[in-house]
């Protein structure tokens, strides 16, 4: 739980102050004056709006997005300027999508009100003049005295006064803040008063800041006659609104900071956006279609006043102008004009397209989540979206950047042997470790030292911060799921022990197995029960927390004797130049051996503290506790300064399995062409060994170590060394590699050589930040190359902001690539943030992983469906979307486009108002929503099966400029098809029967008619999956437009000023001519679409084309079938391939 | 190394799997059903060569015909055009044309004169015709009001304000607007003249020519026994000699059911455009509509188009099933008829020497 990162703070720092609270807001001495201080109430407030605010809030904050400007111009504009389609026309739309966002909004606002509501009215207990007062949470003051009772939240961040506990601590959970169901201990600030009302007391405290896990302050206690005593507040003293009070009847705690001021409501953030690379290609295009837009417009406009500078033209005796565009200013004209062919021309950029796309994404993220293959029965859920817009992201990754511990591997930590003094005990049923059948091995194997191996299993038992779960036999212990050891039965005793790290349940439960059982932590007291099944008192004097920096932990305990231990347990390179020498060789041995088993090792040192040397030890200690700045760097120095000259005593190794299928999975992403990076806290060997177990690095593979121990090299310096091994490595992996094929990192054949590249944590930080600033670019560069070129990379011994450096670092370089994390413990959150995409594992290490991720998986195993099959669906899906809308609106538009031609640039429309509003929203927005929710170019098992596909679609294949400009191209063909079709029909508009003739409205009608049945079928054309609801859709559409233009033209309508379409459909239907016109003019847009499909050869984006020999996993016979070009078949095979 | 791993690995299946010995499974398992799943019943049609290959034959074999079927339908319409504009000297409407005036009080006429070398059979249907005429105009298609001409009443005393500048002419213009306003006006009379040289004027009938709901329901005249009554707190349109209500005689083409109204109404799509003008009924079976020989055609001149440089004409033609003479749709079927038969084939010749080829070197799976 230390691992945090510290991401929040920051910023704070400066204006930092800090707060002085007076207890039970009383002034402490009567010379004194009290003055009330301004702090916030303890309301809460997390929505956004008040009923008042909501319209002028609302609409502010939607019409911010760029889309619904510009559309609400376009409106404003139809509005003030006399343009040729009516309001309506956008505005409509416009009003729709920001109704609907806007209720959306308005009820999460009211969900955010009644939970605030409920928040803010729980009643509460506070200590008024002695007497309890019951108020509501937001009353709450700085300076309160609260009582809570158990399982109740704490209203507000408290430092804790008073326990109802013996040994004046509290249990806590802080699920709801961090999602570790683990109970935390916190302190009561030592020698206080335990009568409340008589204590006088202030606490100096530093000013609200988010980060959970620091907190620093200071009380005086105020007593008569005396001077006033100091005690130190750390995080162990303060309660956090939020959290849970556990197995403690009640407690008593002074309010330091309220409401919007505690840690939550100061944690409580939206995520930043992250925008897909659709998107970008999204506002790409958009760009694109308003410069079309407006060089139509300009084209227009210029053409318009050519045109009427003609004798004549502008102003013929039969269409005279009124008074007022007679009066109007030429340039002014020129610009309204303008603005009106805008108008006109404004439906190439839909504002439905926005809405489809976000309907899409929300929609279709709901597939995940009712996958019911992401649904792990051990933990009962299933997967979780946290964000929708990532959705086709998950189609895009090019790099997967993947923690080890909890994800890779289970984190189901198991003591599987030590070593002590240099000898090996391994424990005898090892293959079925869960059950002890024969209870606690009595005996160790002789070979150390009776002494040792007691010294060895008492440090074990007293190093650490693990509790036994108290009455455990009565709850459920089994069910809780994190950081608990609760899973698995034990046969001998109910015990149930809470830690925050697995690896130390592993280890006190491995220490039980030889005979010493950690009994429990009662009032600074630890008791073990030793082999001789004898009681053991320590007085735990100081624990030396575990941190991510020093990688070690450490405890401080007095024996019976008398004797001062210091018991110290942790990494291997922080153990080792701290002890003797020549203690170390004896058991590296085994500790490297260890690690390349992939096991998990600990060393273990002791040391015994001279009363002198405790002394100041722990005066150090006291000090640094009650500093108020730089607390941290204070601790570490002393612990630092404590923690030397131990001796080494054992080495522990415990095994953390590999996760289900991890090594299929990363098989099938290395096969999808994405490549692997392990980030891992973890030390070289045994990262290097999951490494191999995940089949990240093969037998073949060249390793390329770029760690502490290469870079050792007496001669020359660490810098120099380091850069010679870049080039040495770059030449050998990048320069004498042979070209390799666009698109496929790894290849089957065994000619080219694999590599695989390690690199430290110590290693990184040296080559980010060089001494010689000049060398960074060089360096990062030679980094850079090295690691794309080889299959696997493994940076270990990682912190937490060194995982994100990496992923930023891969990020921002060439390409752009696409980046995924994955991880699931707090350490993994800054990566998880820094990637494109982040994914959550519902692991072990608490939920923060799960929280701050776009997408949380229960199992790494289930990565592959997630990207393999829904991410490339998903992208296909609206990669399909986005092209088929800037195509229907660009051969919607262009006749509109053409017609000004033919009517003196006059802006006459060519539709009528109401197809113009309808064609997006009613005729065509279903068919595609429809497929880009259902489409299966490719069935799930194909893809699944068949990694090699994902990467056709790699870096944004479909909306390359490629593609987009071949559905330009299709869009414009079939625009001016459509147009001039018409135009040469209505050469001689006497095209019915009777020899009457057809206007301008019944062209509009047969264009528009032909537009609608040709974007449609185009759609049925590219669909590969119909199911029912596309049947239904597709067919739907088109009865429906049928339907809706019958009605339309059917009846008078008193509420529009001119019935220009009465009856123009049902005319036009009775036209043959008109008949014979829209079949032809549908066949011929299609036409090209139809020969593509024969002609396409395999390199196209929808192509299924694999050679079988290229699968890496032997692709299912259908699947081969299919994906044979299509010119290949023959009509003889055709008979059993289609049916 | 890396083999002794994938002991361990399975054993991390097992232990996977014993996890969830015994738990119950509550309700948070997503629904196993299809369409959640993406496991909907699908079809799956796959466009290959073979399902594409026939329907360019079939299409080529189907529009062909159609097309050579459309060709000849269009070719055997008889049409002929009369330009009667006046631009040239020589032209019999020259004068006219030069000479127009809004205020002149007498018409001008003028006859030319044309011969029909083959007979109009069955109905024929006469249509004037005027180039470079924006009807198609923005400014110009909005100037109606569709109330007004629908009867309604208050708008006809207030139109619409759409028809400005041809809404208010001291009283409200009935019916107001541009395209009301410049109603074409000029009188075409067709005669025949006998092979002995007598002329012999031919039945023009003027019902029939707009579209049948337009006539009914969509223009209808404001309620009232006695149209000029009706009309009498409206001013006619600034361009008309008469007022609405004295187009036609006969009560049932008169007033904004006036059928030439009606037609001109209906805004033209291009701004060369024809309007049914009259029809010529047949007379019998035996008997030609009309007869070889020659013709005058009688323009009472009183539609200015030179000032925008426009053009009038007459057009004489009969109808088929697809409606007037066209050549583009037979062409058109017929041009993409072959083109589907033309690549049909070529693409038979590549799928068949290349598809075999390939299939050989595929033949592994």
């Amino acid at each position: 739980m230390l691992r945090r990162l510290n991401r929040l703070c920051g910023g704070d720092e400066n204006r930092v102050d800090s707060r002085t609270i007076y207890i039970g807001r009383r002034p402490c001495l009567e010379t004194e004056v009290f003055i009330p201080s301004k702090f916030c109430d303890n309301r809460i407030v997390s929505s956004k709006y008040t009923v008042w605010n909501f319209l002028p809030k609302n609409l502010f904050e939607q019409f911010r997005r760029i889309a619904n400007f510009y559309f609400l111009i376009i409106f404003l504009v139809q509005v003030i300027v006399d343009t040729p389609t009516s309001p309506v026309t956008s505005g409509l739309p416009l009003f729709f999508v920001i109704t609907v966002t806007a209720i959306k909004q308005g009820y999460e606002d009211w969900l955010r009100h009644k939970a605030d509501y409920e928040v803010n009215k729980y009643p509460v207990t506070v200590l008024e003049d002695g007497r309890s007062v019951k108020k509501e949470s937001e009353r709450i003051k700085v300076g309160d005295v609260v009582e809570v009772v158990e399982d109740e939240i704490f209203p507000c961040d408290l430092i804790l006064l008073q326990s109802s506990r013996e040994d004046d601590t509290c249990f806590v959970t802080t699920a709801s803040l961090d999602g570790e169901s683990n109970h935390k201990t916190h302190y009561t600030v030592p020698d206080t008063e335990k009568d409340l009302q008589a204590l006088s007391a202030t606490i100096e405290c530093e000013q609200p800041q988010p980060d959970l896990y620091k907190f620093v302050g200071r009380m005086h206690i105020y007593k008569a006659d005396q001077e006033p005593a100091v005690r130190s507040l750390g995080p162990e003293n303060l309660l956090l609104k939020g959290a849970t009070l556990k197995n403690t009847k009640k407690i008593n705690g002074v309010a330091v900071y309220t409401g919007m001021e505690t840690k939550m409501a100061l944690n409580y953030q939206g995520k930043s956006q992250k925008r897909s690379a659709v998107e970008k290609s999204i506002n790409a295009f958009l760009l694109v279609y308003l410069c079309i837009l407006i060089s139509k417009a300009v084209v227009c406009t210029t053409l318009k006043y050519v045109w009427q500078s003609k004798e004549g033209q502008d102003e013929p005796w039969y269409n005279q102008k009124t008074q007022k565009e007679k009066d109007t200013n030429m340039y002014l004209k020129m610009f309204t004009d303008f603005l009106s062919f805008m108008v006109l021309f404004n439906f190439i950029i839909p504002v439905s397209m926005y809405v489809t796309v976000e309907m899409q994404k929300f929609l279709g993220s709901f597939f995940i989540t009712w996958d019911k293959d992401f649904f792990d029965p051990e933990i009962q859920e299933g997967a979780l979206v946290n964000t929708s817009d990532l959705n086709e992201e998950l189609g895009q990754v090019e790099y997967v950047f993947t923690d080890k511990t909890g994800t890779l591997t289970q984190n189901n930590m198991e003591f599987i042997e030590c070593c002590i003094d240099g000898f090996q005990y391994r424990h005898r049923d090892e293959l079925d470790g869960f059950t002890v059948t024969d209870g606690p091995v009595g005996k160790l194997q002789q070979k150390a030292g009776l002494e040792k191996e007691e010294l060895f299993l008492r440090a074990l038992c007293l190093c650490h911060t693990v509790q036994v779960k108290e009455d455990g036999a009565e709850e459920t212990p089994r069910d809780q799921v994190d950081g608990v050891d609760g899973m698995f039965p034990q046969p001998e005793e109910e015990r149930c022990f809470i830690a925050s790290s697995p690896d130390e349940i592993a280890l006190v439960k491995g220490a039980m197995r030889y005979g010493f059982t950690f009994l429990g932590l009662e009032s600074k007291s630890m008791k073990i029960k030793n082999r001789q099944n004898d009681i053991e008192e320590y007085k735990l004097l100081h624990v030396l927390n575990f941190d991510p920096v020093r990688r070690r932990m450490s405890v401080i305990v007095q024996s019976k004797s008398g004797e001062t231990l210091l018991f110290c347990k942790g990494a291997d390179s922080s153990i080792f130049p701290r002890v003797k020498p020549e203690e170390v060789d004896r058991i590296q041995l085994h500790v490297e051996r260890n690690a390349t088993e992939g096991y998990r090792t600990l060393c273990v040192a002791f040391k015994q503290l001279s009363a002198e040397e405790y002394a100041v030890a722990d005066t150090g200690l006291r000090e640094a506790r009650l500093a108020l700045q730089d607390r941290e760097e204070k601790l570490m120095a002393i612990y630092n300064q404590v923690e030397t000259d131990m001796s080494l005593i054992g080495a522990t190794a415990v095994e953390d399995r590999l996760q289900e299928e991890a090594a299929e999975t990363m098989e099938a992403l290395q096969g999808a062409g994405i490549k692997v990076w392990v980030l891992t806290g973890d030390k070289m060997e045994t990262a290097k060994s999951t490494c191999y177990a995940c089949r990240l690095f093969q037998r073949g593979t060249e390793l390329l170590e770029l760690t502490v121990r290469t870079l050792e090299d007496g001669r020359i310096k660490r810098e120099d060394k380091l850069l010679e091994l870049l080039r040495d490595y770059h030449r050998r992996a990048v320069q004498d590699a042979p070209p390799v094929k666009a698109g496929v990192t790894r290849s089957w054949s065994t000619a080219n050589q694999e590599y695989g590249f390690i690199i430290d944590g110590a290693t990184l930080s040296l080559m980010m930040n060089p001494p010689r600033d000049a060398d960074a670019s060089l360096y990062r560069n030679l980094f850079l190359q090295i690691c794309q070129n080889s299959t696997a990379v493994l940076c270990c011994r990682m912190a937490p902001l060194q995982k994100a450096q990496i992923v930023k670092m891969v990020k921002n370089s060439k390409g752009s690539p696409i980046t995924l994390s994955i991880g699931d413990g707090a350490n993994d959150v800054s990566m998880i943030l820094e990637a494109h995409v982040g994914i959550g594992v519902k692991g072990k290490e608490g939920r923060q992983a799960v929280r701050n991720s776009d997408y949380a998986i229960p199992k790494l195993k289930h990565l592959k469906k997630l990207l393999l099959a829904h991410g490339h669906l998903y992208y296909v899906r609206i990669a399909h979307l986005v092209q088929y809308f800037f195509y229907k609106n660009l051969c919607f538009i262009l006749p509109q486009f053409l017609y000004q031609f033919f009517c003196g640039y006059s802006q006459q429309p060519l539709y009528d108002a109401a197809y113009l509003t309808m064609y997006n929203i009613c005729f065509t927005s279903m068919p595609i929503l429809a497929y880009s929710l259902l489409e299966q170019h490719m069935s799930i098992e194909v893809l699944l099966d068949n990694a090699t596909l994902y990467r056709e679609i790699a870096k944004n294949a479909m909306l390359r400029w490629r593609p987009f400009l071949y559905w330009t191209v299709l869009g414009i063909f079939q625009g001016l098809m459509f147009f001039f079709g018409v135009r040469f029909l209505f050469s001689n508009p006497a095209l019915q029967d009777n020899g009457q003739v057809f206007g301008n409205w019944s062209y509009g009608t047969i264009v528009f008619t032909v537009l609608v049945f040709t974007v449609t079928l185009k759609l049925a054309l590219d669909t590969r999956h119909w199911t029912w609801i596309n049947h239904f859709v597709i067919w739907g559409s088109l009865a429906f437009y049928v339907f809706f233009s019958f009605f339309w033209g059917g009846i008078i309508w008193p509420f529009l000023k001119q019935q220009r379409l009465y009856f123009v459909f049902a005319n036009m239907l009775s036209s043959v001519s008109a008949w014979l016109v829209i079949i032809i003019l549908i066949l011929l847009s299609l036409l090209p679409e139809l020969l593509l499909v024969v002609l396409r050869k395999p390199r196209g984006p929808h192509s299924r084309q694999k050679k079988p020999g290229q699968s890496n996993v032997g692709g299912s016979h259908s699947s081969q079938s299919s994906a044979r070009p299509l010119l290949m078949r023959t009509f003889s095979d055709e008979s059993n391939s289609v049916k | 190394m890396a083999s002794s791993y994938n002991a361990k690995e399975e054993d991390g299946h097992l232990s996977g799997s014993a996890g969830l010995g015994g738990t119950a499974i509550r309700t948070r398992k997503p629904d196993n059903t299809a369409f959640k799943q993406q496991r909907l019943p699908a079809w799956q049609p796959i466009l290959t060569a073979g399902t594409v290959l026939p329907a360019f034959f079939v299409i080529g074999l189907i529009f062909i015909p159609i097309g050579i079927g459309l060709f000849v339908t269009s070719n055997n319409i008889k049409e002929i055009e009369i330009e009667y504009t006046g631009t040239d000297m020589s032209s019999p409407c020259f004068n006219c044309s030069q000479n127009f005036s809004w205020n002149s009080t007498t018409p001008c006429k003028c006859v030319l004169s044309f011969t029909l070398d083959q007979p109009f059979e069955s109905n024929v249907f006469m249509y004037y015709g005027l180039s470079n005429f924006y009807q198609n105009h923005r400014r110009y298609v909005k100037s109606r009001d569709d109330s007004q001409l629908n009867g309604d009443l208050n708008s006809l005393k207030d139109p619409s304000k759409e028809c400005e500048p041809y809404r208010v002419n001291e009283k409200p213009i009935a019916p107001c607007g541009a395209i009301a306003n410049s109603m074409f006006n000029d009188t075409l009379d067709l005669f025949y003249i006998d092979p002995n040289g007598t002329k012999n004027q031919i039945p023009l009938v003027k019902k029939g020519i707009a579209w049948w709901t337009d006539k009914h329901v969509k223009f209808r005249n404001p309620a009232g026994s006695n149209l000029t009554a009706v009309f009498i707190d409206t001013a006619k349109p600034v361009n008309w000699r008469k007022p609405v209500y004295e187009l036609d005689t006969d009560s049932e083409n008169n007033g904004f059911i006036n059928e030439d109204f009606i037609v001109w109404m209906r805004t033209a799509a291009l701004p060369t455009f024809r309007k049914l003008y009259r029809i010529i009924q047949k007379k019998n079976n035996m008997t030609p509509t009309l007869p070889r020989g020659n013709y005058t055609l009688e323009v009472t001149y009183n539609y200015p188009v030179r000032s925008f440089e426009g053009r009038k004409r007459m057009i004489l033609s009969t109808i088929s099933w697809m409606g007037g003479k066209n050549p583009f749709l037979g062409i058109a079927y017929i041009t993409v008829g072959s083109i589907c038969f033309f690549l049909g084939v070529v693409l038979l010749f590549i799928h068949h020497k290349y598809g075999n080829r390939n299939n050989s070197s595929d033949i592994p799976n």
